[in-house]
């Protein structure tokens, strides 16, 4: 164990990528969530089929499978990528397709008074959109989101195999040279759990806010109601 | 048939009610305006599906009328209300604001459907109170009045707070400006909402049931106010209601539908008192019964 726990500055480094990627991936992942969530609920057929294009394909699509293919096969007709860059654009796409079923259901599930409330205040299509729509739909959208960001950062143990040093790959590297398995498996289980930790609290506070912009006083999580969770991670709950 | 008042027997004032210290009437409510447009329907037909709600409607309301429409549930009074706010679109016809097109523009000589340019110069002109409040709950009660005012009428952040203080005092909610609207009874949120719509100074105030949704006690409060704003402005009022007490303190003329069809109209002392269709007296018996 002692072995293991020498090594820690290698584990930290692993955690840091780890971080990283859960970072650049869930910044991708809601930026794709938002635009394609938008798309979902145009009126515009052509937005809506696109809307379901991306989410079918990408849901449908493993993650790893798709890492491989912008690490190893598209480099072959000519793009290139780096491997963390192909990390995170697998991770986003993947993560973005559930996170626009979030946002579609979310914008769906905000009363339709709502927003003819504001077009008889008169406000211009988009403004109906930034003011009064979308805030609403953030309430319901966090728990859900909260779920698929910490999916993600479990599913950035898959970038092992595409050469990055994250904390799984630093784990094995440590279990090679020390034989240590029990103790190293111990230890990045407890970090993941970690980082999966913190982020629930990061989701926490984002949820308390939204539920002082909506006057709900105490947080009652089981309060909210949930729409389109379509993570199936509904047992990561803390 | 005797007057029918189905307002609460009981109006004592109720923590519901204006404060007494409020001035009420002419110097609070809006300045007075005489350019109130008037309202024509022309051969308005709304469907929905193969359901035909409105067949061929014509009627008019003067500048500065007020008019209660009674009927039947069905009849189509919430979807004529819904019309000229333009959250439904016409099947047929015209529908016109002063002697200008609401549902078509002019194009050349002939009218086309309005685009969503023609409807935001149009909906300039209305305000719509609605039967559920519809108070934004993403914001606190100053910026559910001030946000329009800002970000549509361009008004600067302070003539926005002005306007919606002196609209909040009105109503009779001054200590409620940074309250959530959960927090708020029924009737408080009801008095927001019309000041809410009051603050984009419309010129015609669409009034749908606004005081169906409420418990009885609130319900006088809200009827107060809008009689204060009937009073002390001008505006053109077109009003759904069941309170036939109120409809006959506000309103100028009744318009009795059916089935998408003005069946009859009149004063509402002639209406109440002596209906003349056999529809009428139906429906105010209904009304009275239930
Ligand atoms: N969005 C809609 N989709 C389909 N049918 C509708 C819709 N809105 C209204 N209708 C139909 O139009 C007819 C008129 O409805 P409307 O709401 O205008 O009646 P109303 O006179 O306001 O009735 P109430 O007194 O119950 O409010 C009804 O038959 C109703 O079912
Ligand atoms: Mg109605």
């Amino acid at each position: 164990m002692s072995d293991v726990l020498e090594a820690y500055p290698q584990l930290l480094r692993g955690a840091w990528i780890t971080v990283q990627l859960t970072v650049y991936g869930s910044a991708l992942a809601l930026a794709l969530a938002l635009a394609f969530g938008l798309a979902g609920t145009s009126r515009h057929v052509a937005l809506r089929a696109l809307n379901r294009v991306y989410v079918e394909f990408f849901r449908g699509t493993a993650t790893l499978v798709l890492m491989y293919w912008l690490f190893y096969a598209l480099p072959l007709v000519g793009f290139r990528f780096t491997p963390m860059a192909a990390a995170v654009l697998s991770l986003g796409l993947n993560v973005g397709a559930y996170g626009a079923e979030v946002v579609r259901g979310a914008l769906n599930a905000v009363p339709k008074a709502q927003y003819e409330a504001a077009i008889a205040l008169n406000f211009r299509p988009w403004q109906r959109l930034v003011r009064v729509t979308l805030p609403q739909a953030v309430a319901l959208m966090l728990p859900p989101f909260g779920n698929l960001i910490i999916e993600l950062m479990k599913g950035t143990a898959l970038v092992s195999l595409i050469t990055i040093g994250d904390l799984t790959f630093r784990a094995q590297q440590i279990r090679a040279s020390t034989g240590e398995t029990t103790a190293t498996f111990l230890v990045i289980l407890v970090m993941y759990f970690v980082i999966a930790q913190l982020l629930q609290l990061a989701v926490r506070y984002a949820e308390r806010r939204v539920d002082r912009m909506l006057g709900r006083r105490p947080v009652r999580r089981d309060a909210l109601p949930r729409t389109a969770d379509a993570s199936g991670a509904g047992a990561v709950k803390g | 048939m005797p007057p029918t008042d189905t307002a609460p027997a009981t109006p004592e004032e109720s923590s519901e009610n204006v404060p007494a210290g409020t001035a009420r009437g002419a110097p609070d409510v809006p300045p007075q305006r005489t350019d109130a447009p008037g309202i024509r329907f022309e051969k308005v037909v709304k469907r929905f599906g193969r359901n035909v709600v409105l067949r061929e409607l014509d009627f008019e309301v003067a500048p500065g009328e007020r008019v209660t429409l009674i009927g039947p549930s069905g009849s189509g009074k919430t979807t004529i209300l819904r019309l000229l706010m333009t959250l439904e679109k016409v099947d047929g016809g015209v529908i016109w604001i002063g002697d200008r097109p609401l549902s078509h523009m002019r194009r050349g000589d002939r009218l086309v459907p309005a685009n969503e340019k023609h409807l935001h110069e149009m909906r300039k002109q209305v305000g719509m109170v609605f039967q559920q409040f519809n108070l934004f709950p993403n914001m606190n009660v100053l910026r559910n009045l001030t946000e329009a005012p800002m970000r549509v009428l361009g008004l600067s952040k302070d003539e926005a707070v002005e306007r919606a203080r002196r609209l909040l005092d009105m109503v009779g909610l001054a200590d409620k400006i940074d309250a959530h609207p959960s927090q708020l009874s029924g009737g408080q949120q009801q008095r927001v909402a019309i000041a809410r719509a009051l603050a984009m100074e419309p010129k015609v105030l669409l009034l749908d049931e606004v005081t169906s949704a409420l418990d009885p006690e609130l319900v006088v409060g809200v009827q107060d106010l809008l009689r204060d704003i009937a009073r002390g402005s001008d505006l053109t009022m077109l009003c759904v209601t069941h309170e036939m007490g109120f409809a006959r303190d506000i309103s100028d003329r009744v318009l009795m539908f059916d089935q998408g069809q003005i069946v009859e109209e009149g004063p509402p002392e002639r209406i109440f008192e002596e209906p003349a269709e056999q529809r009428t007296r139906d429906f105010l018996q209904a009304v009275l019964a239930s």
